[in-house]
């Protein structure tokens, strides 16, 4: 899958309000509560080659004291730099390049019966116990909007792979059966 | 605590096998999915141990009587009482109003007029559906007859829920919405679910998984002939 921007994710989150470094790790964590977490030096970083582009300026007076005591606020050409993200399409999955994909490709033409058989049940195994675990958190009375659509966004994809899995197996077997009747 | 129990249940349809020897056990409280491809028996299953198929052979008990056994007129008290059934249509009665579909078991059971109605007003509320309290099911879509199907089920606060594919027919939202609140009424009121589904993402919603394959539980948890090189299987 490709590298989310984080540029364009920290300009997003500014397009609510100039916010500090912190604030937008933050932002970010909660906004996306299932992506990786934000490091904060990453967030500086990021933020010092907007600066730089002049995609972010520092809202109002800049004190003493570096990085993490400026709060930063989206300039016009950021705007239109967000604008011009959003508007992108995003190429829908020009490769299949999954780690799953290719074991499971590996594992049913590799001649171990037995060790392929044990991948492919834990695989799936842990595929259903993650889908369940999410299925728990976004069901819980507490979650929010947030928790929900990021594990909905996590569910569909982990769907999509067992379901593809039990096909991919049944396809082989019908296969297998003909060749080897 | 086992609530719920099939020993070498079998069933065949004519010459058609449906269930080869199913063993299975489901406690109580316990919201248990069965899954697997389509024709492996899920339903047959579901329908002998809601008790409303005979099993050819092997039992199947009720908190530690067997029922299989038992007359048609006993099995279908139980499932009157104790048991509550939903299926992928809801199978509402078509001249019937929601709030009168709802009411239907508890009248059958001896409940009164009134406190039927208030009962099956507060079902129809927890599922969301309460201002359809008197329309009847051909005015409603399929999701709001789901929910009322679903009220209809729990209504008579069943021990045990039976379920085959409730949400098979609704979208995606829509079914994830009755199912969440299926599940969560469940729990809170320590009502023992067997859920049938063929999608993983609906299995999901339970406490543990039953994988069936050509009729018998298939403890490999993949639910599939497994079509390796070497023509072994
Ligand atoms: N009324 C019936 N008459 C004859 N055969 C039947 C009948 N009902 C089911 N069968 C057969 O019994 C087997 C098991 O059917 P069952 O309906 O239990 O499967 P299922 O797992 O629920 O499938 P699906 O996912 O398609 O609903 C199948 O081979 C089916 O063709
Ligand atoms: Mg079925």
């Amino acid at each position: 899958m490709a590298r989310v921007s984080t540029s364009h994710v920290l300009l997003g989150l500014l397009a609510a309000g100039s916010r500090h470094g912190y604030e937008l790790k933050r932002a970010h964590d909660e906004r996306l509560p299932r992506a990786r977490p934000l490091a904060f030096g990453q967030v500086y970083a990021t933020l010092g080659r907007l600066r730089r582009d002049g995609l972010v300026a520092p809202a109002g007076q800049e004190r003493e004291g570096g990085p993490d005591r400026t709060a930063y606020t989206l300039t016009g050409e950021g705007r239109a730099a967000l604008d011009r993200w959003l508007a992108e399409v995003e190429p829908p999955m020009p490769y299949v390049s999954s780690t799953l994909f290719a074991k499971v490709v590996v594992a049913l033409l590799v001649a171990d019966v037995d060790r392929a058989r044990d991948y492919l049940v834990a695989q799936r195994r842990a595929h259903a116990d993650r889908l369940r675990e999410l299925t728990a958190a976004k069901t819980a009375p507490a979650a929010t909007v947030d928790d929900v659509v990021a594990a909905d966004f996590a569910i569909a994809h982990l769907d999509a792979d067992l379901r593809w899995l039990h096909t991919t197996l049944d396809r082989v077997a019908d296969w297998h059966r003909e060749v080897h009747p | 605590m086992t609530q719920l129990q099939a020993r070498g249940v079998v069933k065949a349809y004519g010459p058609t096998p449906a269930l080869r020897g199913v063993n299975l056990e489901v406690g109580e409280g316990e919201i248990v999915s069965v899954t697997g491809p389509s024709g492996c028996g899920k339903s047959t299953l579901l329908h002998c141990l809601a008790g409303i198929l005979r099993p050819d052979a092997g039992q199947v008990t009720w908190r530690g009587q067997r029922i299989d056994g038992w007359s048609e007129a006993a099995r279908s008290k139980l499932r009157r009482t104790e048991f509550g059934v939903l299926f992928q249509f809801g199978q509402l009665v078509a001249e019937l109003t929601a709030a009168e579909n709802v009411a239907l078991p508890l009248l059958l059971a001896g409940t009164g007029r009134r406190e039927a109605r208030t009962a099956a007003l507060a079902w129809l509320d927890r599922f969301g559906v309460v201002e359809l309290a008197d329309v009847r099911p051909g005015e409603m879509s399929g999701g709001q007859q789901q929910r009322c199907a679903t009220a209809r089920a729990l209504v008579t606060e069943p021990q045990v829920l039976f379920a085959d594919e409730p949400t098979g027919a609704l979208d995606t939202l829509t079914g994830e919405q009755v199912l969440t609140q299926l599940v969560r009424l469940a729990r809170e009121q320590h009502t023992t679910v067997v859920l049938v589904t063929h999608e993983p993402r609906i299995a999901a919603y339970a406490d543990r998984e039953v994988i069936l394959r050509d009729g018998a539980v298939d403890h490999s948890g993949l639910g599939l002939d497994l079509p390796l090189a070497g023509g072994q299987r």
